[in-house]
């Protein structure tokens, strides 16, 4: 007779913590490679944030602009990224997105068409090119729903509603994880060959943000643990236009294919604010004024080769989201406290056939008729660029046997992300991150064995909360943490700020030591929150150390009292957290990886 | 009920910016300001084995508040164990779905102002699959089902570079495709609702999916015997329940079930084709009957029977 709470045991070759766009990817990879794949994920299978993506999946198809191919696309992503992106993955990511892109087709996916019955491309922020497969602006279910099947076909067991809180290691690497049934609260050990984590991001840091409960740093928080590194943290992307309104949305995403559609960003006096942002050094690649940005939109919506230049609010996100922050700073917000987004002067008919999902968003959450006037919006934490650093051909960590793909994994995109290259992104480096574990496996001999001591630990940590009889609720400390993240570790930075959130995050770490849940261990919200606010509390200590130590403003990052961008000193590095030898937090920097000779060429008019 | 009904009256000022009273992770909401209305919400709470029972808390109202966010107010101050699925908030994920004042709806799209002045708001789980525990049941099911549909089969011969389909021959595919998978039309589905038959019934959802297959303009997998034997499509009886309550606005009925009950008929309920068979000496199907999973009353997910 087995009691509730004696784990059960599940052995894999290969175990994917995550089934978002990028663990599916890795877990077709593996299996294809012929390894025994375990899927492990915290919803059910197709909910994870990348049903979420409007916008699209960005790939040099050419379908739409005969001049594009993988070498502007790769310069596209230097750019956007300032530089400090891994630029072996920029290279593999461009080379290979059309063919996962491709792939997806050949395995069900139903994208827009061109006229000529090809797949459909659109306009993006920060892309020289319409560049974005889609399906209306629902493109990540698509996505989701065509890897979800091909998984399913290929046998992967799946294991719904299950939380890791746990890796375990040998002095030869990885050995498996340890977690639990969110439905029964009964633990489960996963001895493993290789794990491949495929978390997602952090966004549940922060106050406002469009992530769901779900991304609470979980794979960045293992894996630091477990002894890999992670870089450039500090980049935080907050996308441009999150809803503001009604109070119960605040921080949803509002699609980037708006203003990729031709949508209009005005203040509350009406002011089409963006022509007074765009950087200087890239002003040429936008419309000289409001009369070329509507010839740029008329010939979109016809589906028309044009040589106007695209409109000033297709500009980074980094720069949009700061643009927006200044103009609400500045008094010239709007009555909820963001600015206006306007599509509504385009036919209403075209505006449900391109947004649909975002004009039924508006329609029934906020009582906002797209096709009639303005959305109100404001920036919300979407994406972290920072994460576990990889190897750009494998997806390996410095761990052996622990590898990382998606959001979780830092080094693609730099200091910003541009819109459309994270469904590649997941794409690409799933699939290579899939077939790398599957290879180290192959190459690990014996039944993997799990030190009996971390397991134990493991276990009784899970037990803990629930067994201290009084504490503070986790719900409170939560909320805690999300403000201090939100207020001093935002979009703006200044290093008063960073050392007061360093001192408040220890506080709250204490706290979080001593948090108390009741209700037992079967689908309570509270015990399952203790495990991701100790995540999100490594995650937030790790972007703040580094945001404090990057003296300058770059992409995503803006400090107040380091305005300006310093090529010189931190132009080519990357920042490196890692576990100290004394348990605590360090924090250094490395260089940014060597560029292949010819890709320099590529960047030559642009970068040094 | 009307579903999402027109906006309510006038729309207060911005609401104050958070106090840090505790509240739920999930929670976006503000606390409200002071004098705001209330809500009465009844919750379902139990586990399996343990006699059910509604728990009653008065919330209070916001602009805009969903029956989502009452919940999450729920859980961040009166029962932090309440069991809730959710994820995107956004009705993109299908995750929320439950029974409000007896309806099928996606709770994170159900707002407060749909519901007269005083209105009691009843929220219970789904109906048609096991409980897990208060507003959360094991939907595992649905996913056995779908395993046993045969998957996209393109043409073999054709190389991929060649595919062209325009956008007109595409939009109905579309049109199934945007499916979240919130289980709301096998919720409502009475076949599956009242267990009617004694074989399974694959329900809407999963003939949204076969019809997503079956049309797609280069699919050449024939699943016609699968629905008719396997899949139970003749249990459909077109009440069009489904439709009304799908979130998607996919046609469930119209769109979907009736052109594969269509399909399904032409092949075996032709008289020339049933004399074709015949005379090849073929029986009504293809001979390997795929067994659909039964849709049990009990909880208890497959991959969690105890060792």
């Amino acid at each position: 007779m087995t009691s509730p709470n004696d784990p059960q045991t599940r052995p894999h070759d290969v175990l994917v913590i995550g089934a978002g766009g990028a663990g599916l990817r890795a877990a077709i990879a593996a299996a294809e490679a012929g390894a025994d794949v375990g899927l492990v994920c915290k919803s059910l299978l197709g909910k994870a944030h990348t049903v979420m993506v409007a916008g699209g999946v960005a790939a040099a198809l050419r379908h739409v602009a005969p001049d594009d191919d993988w070498k502007v696309h790769f310069r596209d992503t230097m750019v956007g990224g300032k530089y400090l992106n891994n630029p072996r993955m920029a290279q593999l990511h461009a080379l290979e997105s059309p063919d996962r892109v491709r792939e997806l087709e050949a395995w069900g996916a139903v994208f827009d068409r061109t006229r000529d019955g090809r797949i459909l491309q659109r306009s993006f922020g920060g892309h020289t090119h319409p560049r974005l497969a889609h399906v209306g602006d629902r493109t990540g279910l698509e996505m989701i729903r065509t890897l979800q099947d091909r998984a399913v076909a290929a046998g992967i067991q799946v294991y719904m509603e299950c939380t890791i809180t746990k890796l375990t290691t040998s002095a030869a690497g990885v050995t498996g994880a340890v977690g639990y049934w969110r439905t029964t609260g009964r633990p489960i050990v996963f001895p493993a060959r290789a794990v491949v984590l495929a978390t997602g991001g952090i966004g549940r840091a922060y106050e406002i943000t469009s992530n769901s409960w779900e991304y609470s740093g979980d794979g960045h928080a293992l894996a630091y643990d477990a002894g890999a590194e992670l870089i450039d943290m500090e980049f935080v992307q907050f996308h441009p236009t999150g809803m503001v309104w009604p109070p119960g949305v605040r921080g949803l995403l509002v699609t980037e294919a708006v203003r990729g559609e031709g949508g209009i960003l005005r203040n509350a006096a009406g002011e089409r604010f963006m022509w007074k942002y765009l950087p200087e050094e890239r002003r040429q690649e936008y419309a000289a004024d409001d009369a070329e940005a509507a010839r740029w939109v008329t010939a979109l919506s016809q589906s028309k080769q044009t040589d106007a230049r695209r409109p000033p609010e297709l500009s980074t996100r980094d720069n949009v989201a700061r643009a927006i922050y200044n103009e609400v700073k500045e008094g010239r917000g709007s009555p909820h406290g963001g600015v206006f987004l306007d599509i509504s002067y385009l036919p209403a008919e075209h505006v449900r056939r391109k947004l649909p999902s975002m004009y039924e968003q508006f329609k029934e959450l906020a009582d906002v008729d797209i096709t009639k006037g303005p959305m109100e919006i404001g920036p919300t934490t979407h994406y972290v660029m920072g994460g576990i650093k990889v190897d750009a051909d494998s997806g390996a960590t410095r761990l052996a046997g622990l590898y990382a793909a998606g959001e979780v994994a830092g080094g693609m995109h730099g200091a910003n992300r541009l819109g459309g290259n994270s469904l590649s992104d997941l794409l690409v480096f799933g699939a290579r991150t899939g077939r790398g574990a599957a290879a180290h496996a192959a190459t690990v001999d014996g039944e993997p064995h799990q030190d009996p001591v971390q397991v134990r630990g493991a276990l009784r940590d899970l037990e803990a909360p629930l067994e201290r009889g009084s504490g503070e609720s986790p719900y409170a400390v939560m909320r805690a943490l999300q403000v201090v993240m939100q207020q001093r570790v935002g979009i703006y930075r200044i290093e008063e700020d960073l050392d007061a959130a360093l001192i408040e995050l220890a506080d709250l770490r204490r706290r979080w030591a001593d948090v108390c849940v009741d209700g037992g261990r079967a689908y309570n919200p509270g015990w399952n929150t203790v495990f991701e606010l100790g995540n999100l509390l490594t995650v937030s200590e790790a972007i703040t150390r580094s945001a404090r130590q990057r003296t300058e403003s770059r992409g995503a990052h803006s400090r107040l009292d380091f305005p300006d961008t310093d090529d010189e000193v931190w132009g080519h590095r990357n920042s490196v957290i890692a576990k100290g030898d004394d348990g605590r937090m360090s924090v250094h920097t490395a260089p940014v990886l060597d560029m292949d000779p010819e890709l320099r060429t590529l960047l030559a008019a642009d970068h040094r | 009920m009307s579903d999402a009904g027109p906006p309510s009256a006038a729309m207060a000022a911005a609401a104050p910016t958070a106090p840090a009273a505790p509240t739920a992770p999930g929670a976006r909401t503000a606390d409200p300001s002071p004098g705001t209305s209330e809500a009465r919400v009844r919750v379902f709470r139990g586990t399996p084995g343990n006699e059910p029972h509604f728990d009653e808390f008065d919330v209070p109202v916001e602009d805009g508040m969903v029956v989502l966010d009452a919940l999450h107010w729920i859980q961040g101050h009166e029962a932090p164990d309440l069991a809730v699925r959710w994820n995107c908030k956004a009705a993109k994920c299908g995750s929320c779905s439950a029974e409000v004042n007896g309806r099928p709806r996606l709770t994170c799209k159900t707002r407060l102002s749909d519901f007269e002045p005083g209105e009691e708001i009843t929220v219970e789980p789904m109906r048609a699959f096991p409980l897990i525990k208060d507003l959360v049941t094991d939907v595992s099911w649905n996913y056995e089902v779908n395993k046993t549909i045969e998957p996209f089969t393109p043409p073999a011969d054709v190389p991929q570079g060649d595919w062209r389909w325009q956008q007109e021959d595409i939009e109905r595919v579309q049109e199934y495709r945007k499916c979240i998978e919130c289980f709301l039309c096998q919720d409502v589905c009475h076949v599956l609702r009242n267990h009617e038959t004694e074989r399974p019934f694959m329900g809407p959802r999963f003939l949204v999916r076969a019809a997503g297959l079956e049309l797609h303009p280069i699919d050449q997998a024939d699943r016609r015997s699968y629905l008719k034997d396997s899949g139970g499509i003749g249990y459909c009886n077109i009440t069009k329940c489904c439709t009304e309550v799908c979130p998607e606005h996919i046609k469930i009925t119209d769109n979907a079930i009736i052109p594969l009950k269509e399909r399904v008929a032409d092949e075996y309920y032709d008289p020339l084709r049933w004399a074709w068979r015949k005379l090849r000496g073929e029986g009504s199907g293809s001979g390997e009957r795929v067994e659909l999973p039964v849709l049990q009353g009990e909880p208890g997910a497959p991959e969690q029977a105890p060792d």
